[in-house]
């Protein structure tokens, strides 16, 4: 029997085993639309932008692991779908997103709403694709769900034109893929990894620096028992936070611009630095002049071998899947005699506990404004640390990292790469679909969840009841606070005028709206809200405008020329 | 100063592999000198040479990079070894009375040939690295030269380096 494209289509999501499709209707997809009609095996979610469909797949997909699925229609649709496809692609988030195309035949004649999807995207996916045939269109979707999935993860477009989703052709889901242009590289080098181990155990000051593809490899046993066994020092990069207990001892914080003090340090003066799915970048080391100003020896272990040597040199490159790598790096530590310089290990913790000693996240704990971090520092509680938190983008991003202590993978969401605001409430419907009972907290700023702010309409159709922690601050924060250290105080544009009643918005959406003025209302109002189980409710936290993100890496300087909050 | 390489690519000969390289190069700021590409003996695979400079690092980033895209095969860096170099070039050059005969001596010497004659044109056909073509060039009068057009250099490995999926 021969099945239209639109049935093929959905046979592939099916074949898939996709659970959620994100997404919003419009001409060039309707027959698609129609087939999802006739199902109920993908479940389509109606958002209320494109963008926002893609943050909610992408959203999905860090919260589960698996591919997340976005479909929108040609043209505009389309268009409003690449920041979320540059957002998934910066983080390395697999997802598949369908876009409808105009007809074969009326492509390259500007037709209504046409857009040169596979070019306007391609410098932001991992791979994308035009069907042309009918006949290619089941095995381009099997590749694309491989290639958004293996290697290093990444988003994938399939542009399928109008046409094609009425022709017809025989259905036959192809079970494995084979490209010879596409292989990744998952077990390490065996002699690299010998170097390794030799390496870590000469160290005198060892230092674990994992970032985001601890999680995307789920390596986070791995990485647990491999710092447990030598008893070093780590750290996590904002995207790895989660992929390494943070309440244990041996975790340092985050490091980077918005580091602990001590992790950046030990980042700074280790003389073995072990690079586990992190990739260097500005955010992280500052300056790279800076930062290899310090003799040390450097182990990078990457699935993407472009990742190695592109900002920093290093001594002993490993391509491969973090996980596989951890394994036998973990094996050969096992069963080598030597346990490494113990009596230095010593030496470098007691240096490490000094720093650590700062207290460099302190704040004002008096305060009669409410401070951000305190409302982050009660969240964490009340939530018992087990929330899934999203966030947007800003200072409030940076409390979040910095104060709520992730213990375990996938807890942690929020858009690294990119940096873009509004994503935080879509991503969170994403992973409120997938874990409906799980606690899900959106951390946001008053100028970032205005961003997409119409999605809370889609929570309600859908009975999403996420937590919305607005830190309410009446600035673009992040921006204020560069403009006060670098821009002389001129707050230009920074400052969020006519912001509307919020609690009144939420109401208006048929949610729950709260107001929080006073620091001792915030950990009861956290607990009402958390305890109205079916409810989404938005939290609208007033808090002290011109508190400022510490400790901090000023643009271009090193790592270890931090502003600390005691300094100013 | 940055090194000139010779970069050779084999991908899969689909419509859009080409903008996936040339947007790589602008994309990441490469610079490219010259590209040329065309299908191989394989049908489903072309071949493209990338004439680019930068430092080590920046040639070790556009090998990878250019690995990193799905579409291609194999990538060579035709400096690691020795290898051959040749781009055809196209002069047409206004040849009229005595500068005939001076026009086709200097073809020879170069050994072009000329390929289409008019009665006050001549077009030489010339094949060589880029260096020599420049010197071509340059040993005409800039006022015979009324047309260049070349196609950028493709180049091979000597010997038994064969680059072959």
């Amino acid at each position: 029997m021969e099945l239209t494209g639109a049935e093929i289509t959905v046979r592939c999501l099916q074949e898939e085993g996709v659970e959620f499709a994100f997404g919003y209707p419009g001409g060039a997809v309707l027959y698609i639309y129609d087939e999802i009609f006739k199902q109920n095996k993908v479940k389509h979610v109606l958002v209320r932008h494109e963008q926002a469909a893609v943050h909610a797949a992408d959203g999905y997909a860090r919260a589960t692991g698996r591919v997340g699925v976005a479909l929108v229609t040609s043209g505009p649709g389309a268009t409003n779908a690449v920041t979320g496809i540059a957002t998934a692609y910066m983080d390395s988030i697999p997802l598949v997103i369908i876009s409808g195309q105009v007809p074969t035949a009326a492509i390259g004649l500007d037709a209504f709403q046409e857009v040169d999807m596979v070019g306007i995207t391609r410098p932001c996916v991992k791979h994308n694709f035009l069907v042309k045939d009918v006949r290619d269109l089941a095995s381009t979707i099997k590749k694309a769900f491989h290639i958004a999935s293996t290697g290093r993860p990444g988003p994938v477009v399939v542009d399928i034109p109008k046409d094609i989703t009425t022709h017809k052709t025989k259905f036959d889901y192809p079970k494995t893929v084979s490209l010879r242009s596409y292989n990744p590289v998952t077990k390490g080098h065996p002699m690299q990894i010998k170097k390794a181990v030799k390496m870590l155990l000469s160290a005198k000051r060892p230092f674990v620096y994992s970032g985001g593809g601890v999680i995307l490899s789920e390596a986070s046993a791995q990485l647990a028992k491999l710092v447990k066994l030598l008893g070093v020092p780590c750290t996590s990069t904002l995207m790895g936070l989660g992929g390494y207990p943070e309440t244990d001892r041996l975790h340092l914080g985050m490091l980077g611009m918005h580091g602990t003090y001590e992790a950046n340090m030990a980042m700074q003066h280790c003389d073995v630095l072990l690079a586990v799915g992190a990739r260097f970048d500005d955010r992280v080391i500052g300056n790279t002049e800076h930062f290899s100003q310090e003799k040390r020896q450097i182990i990078h272990i990457d699935i993407d071998p472009s990742s190695i040597a592109k900002r920093v040199k290093v001594d002993v490159p490993i391509v491969g899947d973090v996980g596989q790598v951890l394994d036998e790096l973990i094996k050969q530590l096992q069963a080598s005699k030597d346990k490494g310089d113990q009596t230095a290990l010593k030496t470098w913790w007691t240096q490490i506990e000094l720093w650590r000693s700062k207290n460099c996240l302190n704040y004002d704990r008096s305060s009669k404004i409410i401070k951000p971090q305190f409302v982050i520092e009660k969240l964490y509680e009340v939530t018992k640390g087990d929330a899934y938190v999203t966030s947007d983008v800003g200072q409030h991003q940076m409390w979040a990292a910095q104060y709520y202590k992730f213990d375990k993978p996938r807890r942690w969401i929020n858009s690294g790469g990119l940096g873009t605001m509004g994503f935080g409430l879509p991503a969170a419907m994403g992973v409120k679909m997938a874990f409906p009972k799980a606690n899900v907290a959106c951390v946001t700023g008053e100028a970032s969840i205005q961003m997409c702010i119409q999605e809370l309409s889609t929570c309600k159709q859908y009975h999403l009841p996420i937590k919305v922690i607005t830190l309410n601050n009446r600035y673009m924060g992040m921006v204020r606070q560069w403009q006060q250290f670098f821009h002389g105080n001129r707050y230009s544009e920074s400052y969020m005028d006519a912001l509307p009643d919020f609690v009144k918005l939420a109401e208006a959406y048929g949610h729950v709206g709260m107001r929080i003025e006073k620091p001792s209302d915030v950990e009861d109002a956290l607990k009402e809200a958390f305890k109205l189980k079916d409810q989404l409710v938005f939290m609208d936290f007033l808090t002290d405008q011109t508190e400022n993100v510490f400790p901090m890496v000023p643009g271009g300087k090193g790592l270890s020329e931090m502003i600390l909050a005691e300094e100013l | 100063m940055p090194m000139r390489h010779i970069i050779s690519v084999l991908l899969e000969n689909e419509s859009g592999a080409l903008s996936r390289v040339s947007g790589l190069f602008s994309a990441r700021g490469y610079n490219i000198e010259s590209l040329t590409v065309a299908p191989t003996e394989d049908a489903s695979m072309s071949r493209m040479t990338i004439v680019t400079r930068g430092s080590e690092d920046v040639i070790e980033q556009i090998v990878k990079q250019l690995n990193k895209l799905i579409e291609v095969v194999k990538v060579v860096d035709l400096n690691e070894g020795s290898h051959l170099e040749r781009e055809l070039m196209l002069v047409k050059v206004k040849a009229q009375g005595e500068s005939r005969e001076e026009l086709k001596r200097m073809s020879d010497i170069f050994r072009g040939r000329i390929i289409d004659v008019a009665d006050s044109t001549y077009t030489i056909e010339l094949t060589g690295n880029g260096a020599k073509l420049d010197a071509f060039l340059e040993a005409l009068d800039t006022s015979v030269i009324l047309e260049t057009v070349r196609t950028g250099a493709c180049g091979i490995g000597r010997g038994e380096r064969i680059l072959k999926v």
